[in-house]
């Protein structure tokens, strides 16, 4: 099995796999972060139970960063090895006549998507990495020990116009990726056979309504605090 | 017509090439672009100077030579043709027009407009057919039933000349629509089952040997294969090598 891991197939399967990872592991973020529209209390007891959970904290969150690095490092291998299969480069080539803009520019909406998960983990997990194990403080309460402060971090970051303006960008170019990406995973594993075009109907849902609902979260916060 | 032709000139495969204009003033719209080629060839050798070297073969778009890059796609404007169904009609009067070869590094340049694809060859060679005594006690084609499904598909995998249009469309330099067909006309029917998991795996293999690169589903080469190979092969290929290393692992 290892080889068929080495073969060009093997590593889309392998780029597919962690795709599939990712794209549940979105469905569970938005819903984690959808309920902070709807409860402040229930969004605090989610964010309290997935940042103190042993399973979710020790066994899933590593997954979920190799998950991301894994996907990332092997798309930029194969960028690399693909480029490398031709030599010489066409002194005009129409690429939008046969193929879209998400598709052959997976690398660069990847890359944006990459840069702010580097954001994003500056703005949450550092900072709660920090809290919960370098200072200890795993009970989850505000300073003043009057409720969780997973809520009031979240508006907190949503205050700042750019912090938002950088959000809504790199969920747009998330929705790029997708948009591609999501039909070419199952591409990939062979689903697509027979199936091609429900595949990509529900990968044209998915695309559009996950990075939206992030968005909306987004908006909310900012503009009604 | 009046036009203007951009044209890659490369004395052989070592020699560095470079793109070299031309000036037709008479083109008839009528004209196939290989028959345009031609008028041009003939122009060159009045003046004595080196004709452009293209291949070119049938001309009724069955044999699959015409590796031509025309104004920045496989086989140039229109779908499902090869150069020799591309007529001049599809051009303006006062048009340039860029004519490149196949840009691969498994499809080195030998001269001019032509490559080389014996990885082509190469890659059928390495498991692309069924081992099957045909001297003389063939059974009957319909000693075994297959399903109108499984025959037409198989049909539509085969119907792929091997041309090279998916390669040079692909941003990748991908093989695998190519691979994929092949795969796939042995595939479906059960005379190729019987070798079905060595096909894919050395076929990949060779695939993967030649240098070409890796498939990311842009879809290009389905959008530019003269004979309207679908993607669906390659899913298929996909498919057939998980199967077989789980077969055989």
């Amino acid at each position: 099995m290892s080889g068929f891991f080495n073969s060009s197939i093997g590593r889309k399967y392998a780029m597919a796999l962690s795709a599939f990872f990712l794209i549940i592991f979105l469905i569970i973020h938005l819903s984690v972060n959808l309920t902070s529209v709807f409860s402040k209390d229930v969004f605090n007891e989610f964010s309290h139970f997935m940042g103190t959970n042993p399973l979710i904290q020790f066994a899933m969150q590593p997954v979920l960063i190799f998950g991301v690095v894994f996907h990332f490092v092997m798309g930029f291998i194969l960028e690399l090895k693909n480029r490398s299969a031709r030599a010489v480069k066409y002194v005009k080539n129409t690429g939008s006549a046969n193929s879209t803009w998400m598709s052959r520019n997976m690398l660069l909406s990847g890359g944006v998507v990459l840069a702010f998960l580097v954001l994003h983990f500056i703005d949450f997990w550092i900072p709660e990495m920090n809290v919960k194990y370098l200072q200890g403080d795993m009970s989850g309460l505000l300073s003043d020990g009057e409720g969780y402060r997973y809520y009031e971090e979240l508006v907190h970051k949503f205050e700042s116009p750019l912090r938002v303006g950088a959000y809504v960008i790199a969920f747009v170019l998330l929705a790029l990726h997708l948009l591609h990406g999501f039909t070419s995973a199952f591409q990939s594993i062979g689903a697509t056979m027979g199936r091609r075009k429900t595949v990509q109907n529900i990968g044209k849902a998915y695309s559009i309504l996950i990075p939206l609902g992030f968005i909306v979260v987004a908006l909310f916060h900012h503009f009604n605090h | 017509m009046k036009l203007t032709l951009k044209i890659w000139r490369q004395k052989d495969a070592k020699a560095k090439g470079k793109m070299v204009a031309y000036q037709l003033d008479d083109v008839s719209p009528d004209m196939s672009f290989l028959e345009m080629l031609d008028v041009l060839n003939q122009d060159l050798i009045d003046k004595d100077e080196e004709p452009i070297a293209f291949d070119h073969d049938c001309r009724e778009g069955i044999c699959g030579m015409c590796s031509m890059f025309i104004n920045g796609r496989a086989h140039g404007p229109d779908r499902e043709i090869t150069v020799c169904q591309l007529h001049m009609r599809s051009f303006k009067d006062g048009d340039t027009i860029t004519i490149e070869p196949w840009r691969a590094k498994a499809f080195p340049i030998i001269k001019d407009l032509i490559v080389d694809r014996s990885s082509f060859d190469r890659i059928q060679q390495a498991g692309g057919f069924i081992s099957v005594n045909t001297s003389g006690n063939t059974q009957d084609a319909n000693n075994i039933p297959i399903s109108k499904y499984a025959a037409d598909t198989a049909m539509d995998a085969a119907t792929c000349i091997g041309c090279g249009a998916c390669v040079a469309s692909c941003k990748n330099s991908s093989a695998m629509l190519f691979v994929g067909a092949k795969v796939s006309q042995y595939a479906l029917l059960p005379q190729g089952r019987v070798e079905a998991v060595d096909r894919v795996k050395n076929m990949v293999a060779q695939m993967d040997l030649e240098g070409f690169g890796n498939c990311t589903n842009t879809g290009a080469c389905e959008v530019e294969c003269p004979k309207g190979i679908s993607l669906e092969n390659i899913a298929r290929m996909n498919r057939e090598l998980v199967k077989a290393n789980l077969i055989k692992f």
